[in-house]
């Protein structure tokens, strides 16, 4: 093989060969003998789905194990929600359903049969933005932006969540109303995780909002 | 993730019917942890059975002045219960204190009890566990072993349960209801419903197969001032180095129970007769027996400056 025929070998080939190659010798040796025959059997079951996403009706016909983040992002091309961990540790995913945040990488789509779900596509657009996006643009609230989405999702969720008077582990009292102060914001946004360390000025951003709105 | 059918329940005593007749049945409510080590093939369900639909979301005051709490009331939704804020305190900050807004949304009373252990060796399909494989050995002991459990542990399992709402339950006399295959139901205490790993690590709780919960009831308030203190490595979204759940009456007496330490909330009834004369008298009666390893033995005495800590608060409180 000479140069030009290992340049042939692109990044994405070279790492799903890789991926095949390390399955096949480190098959986890305290897991496959557990599953049962039937398990070992079991072929790939579809389901129909309906979903209203940002405002617009959807039915889809996906594998049961399809989560909510691969429903959107592989099936329904809106890819602006990011998948980062898959466990539910990031908070890349972040989107509402039925108006409360969650992680979508930790639902089935088959699940959310019915349900409302909002996306960073659905809270504004590039020349609308929400006031949320337009804050975080303003104070710099990201660097790479790949939590970005679920950052600001989760934001949004998290100003009404005060309202509504929901407490914290940050509030100091449990009967009195939560206040709309920076502690608070950070204790609730703690299922967002940014590698790049844009945390003030997301919470910059967050304080502004609330400040406009509360 | 291994392929799966998936039905809907229409009615608990028929979910739990259904789970007895189907092979490899596991009924699912948040799925905030199912999903998680469905993925990872630690759980390898054939039949998730959605309960969802189920009407066990509401929280209803009791004929004896407790509250009956629904199996699917999320933990969101039962920290911000305006009864719980001021009558069961010690319940809100417990679930305050747990995982992040999201998943907070999502998880279920029912689910937040049933919760497997964040062992590192339960999740690693690498490593033995005799937890998520009988007989395979336990890989934590003579391993990395800082978070891990202190007391009531076993030769085959060092792991803690996770969960802190379990623990302020467990303060509470909280009692389980279920519903069986067969239609029968039972209420279960939970001082005796979650195990002890002994040889049987795998068995967690005392439910029988397919049986369903349906419900968590509180007897009626006890009063004093209810502390929840959880010591972790970063101050949110960590699970607990030790926690301490207690409610403290003004006289100094009161209730206790520790998190973070073993198998299933850790509460000695009586230890708590020590409480009048403080901390290290109650932290020695309740972790008496304790066999920590070297990288975890910090936790007896994390514990007893914790329960100082919660002490001292109380006091200034009342």
């Amino acid at each position: 093989m000479d140069d030009r025929d290992l340049m042939k070998i692109t990044r994405r080939k070279f790492l799903i060969v890789g991926a095949v190659t390390a399955t096949t010798v480190a098959l986890p040796p305290f897991i496959s003998a557990m599953a049962s025959a039937a398990n070992q059997m079991a072929r790939p079951v579809r389901a129909p789905v309906s979903l209203e996403v940002n405002g617009v009706p959807r039915q889809l016909e996906l594998d049961t194990r399809t989560t909510l983040l691969d429903a959107l992002r592989e099936h329904l091309q809106l890819t602006g929600t990011k998948k980062g961990c898959d466990h539910g540790q990031c908070g890349a995913c972040t989107v509402m359903v039925n108006g409360k945040r969650v992680n979508s990488c930790l639902t089935l789509a088959v699940m959310q049969q019915g349900s409302k779900v909002t996306t960073v596509e659905g809270l504004g657009t590039p020349d609308k933005l929400h006031p949320m996006q337009a804050a975080f643009i303003k104070h710099d609230g990201f660097q790479c932006g790949y939590c970005t989405p679920g950052q600001i999702c989760s934001a949004v969720a998290v100003l009404e969540e005060i309202r509504q008077g929901i407490p914290s582990h940050a509030s100091p009292s449990l009967t009195d109303r939560p206040q709309l102060i920076a502690s608070e914001i950070q204790e609730r946004m703690s299922g967002n995780i940014c590698r790049c360390g844009a945390y003030s000025n997301i919470i910059e951003a967050i304080t502004e909002v609330a400040g406009v709105t509360a | 993730m291994r392929p799966f059918t998936y039905v809907r329940a229409q009615s608990p005593a028929e979910a739990a019917a259904q789970a007895a007749k189907t092979e490899g049945a596991k009924f699912i409510a948040g799925g905030t942890n199912l999903l998680d080590l469905m993925k990872l093939e630690i759980e390898t369900p054939l039949h998730l059975i959605d309960v969802n639909d189920l009407a066990l979301d509401r929280i209803e005051a009791t004929p004896e002045g407790g509250l009956r709490i629904g199996a699917l009331v999320r933990n969101t939704d039962l920290a911000a219960d305006p009864r719980v804020r001021k009558d069961y305190g010690l319940l809100s900050r417990a679930l305050l204190a747990g995982a992040s807004g999201q998943l907070r949304n999502a998880a279920t009373t029912a689910g937040n009890l049933l919760q497997r252990t964040r062992c590192p060796y339960f999740y690693d399909t690498n490593q033995a566990c005799n937890k998520r494989y009988p007989g395979s050995g336990c890989a934590a002991i003579g391993g990395v072993t800082r978070q891990l459990g202190i007391i009531g542990v076993s030769s085959a399992c060092i792991a803690t349960h996770p969960s802190d709402m379990a623990i302020a339950m467990r303060v509470l006399d909280a009692q389980v209801e279920t519903v069986r295959p067969d239609g029968t139901t039972r209420v279960i205490p939970i001082a005796d419903f979650h195990r002890l790993p002994g040889n049987t690590p795998n068995i967690e709780t005392s439910l029988a197969a397919n049986e369903l919960i349906t419900a968590v009831t509180l007897p009626a308030p006890i009063g004093g001032t209810h502390i929840y203190q959880k010591v972790r490595d970063r101050s949110s979204y960590a699970f607990a180095l030790i926690s301490v759940a207690a409610v403290i009456q003004s006289n100094g007496k009161g209730r206790v129970a520790l998190g973070g330490v073993a198998h299933k909330p850790w509460r000695v009834e009586e230890a708590e007769s020590l409480m009048p004369d403080g901390a290290k008298a109650v932290t020695a009666k309740l972790l008496a027996g304790a066999t920590p390893t070297h990288e975890n033995e910090f936790k007896i005495t994390l514990a007893e400056r914790t329960l100082a800590s919660v002490m001292a608060q109380a006091r200034a409180a009342s």
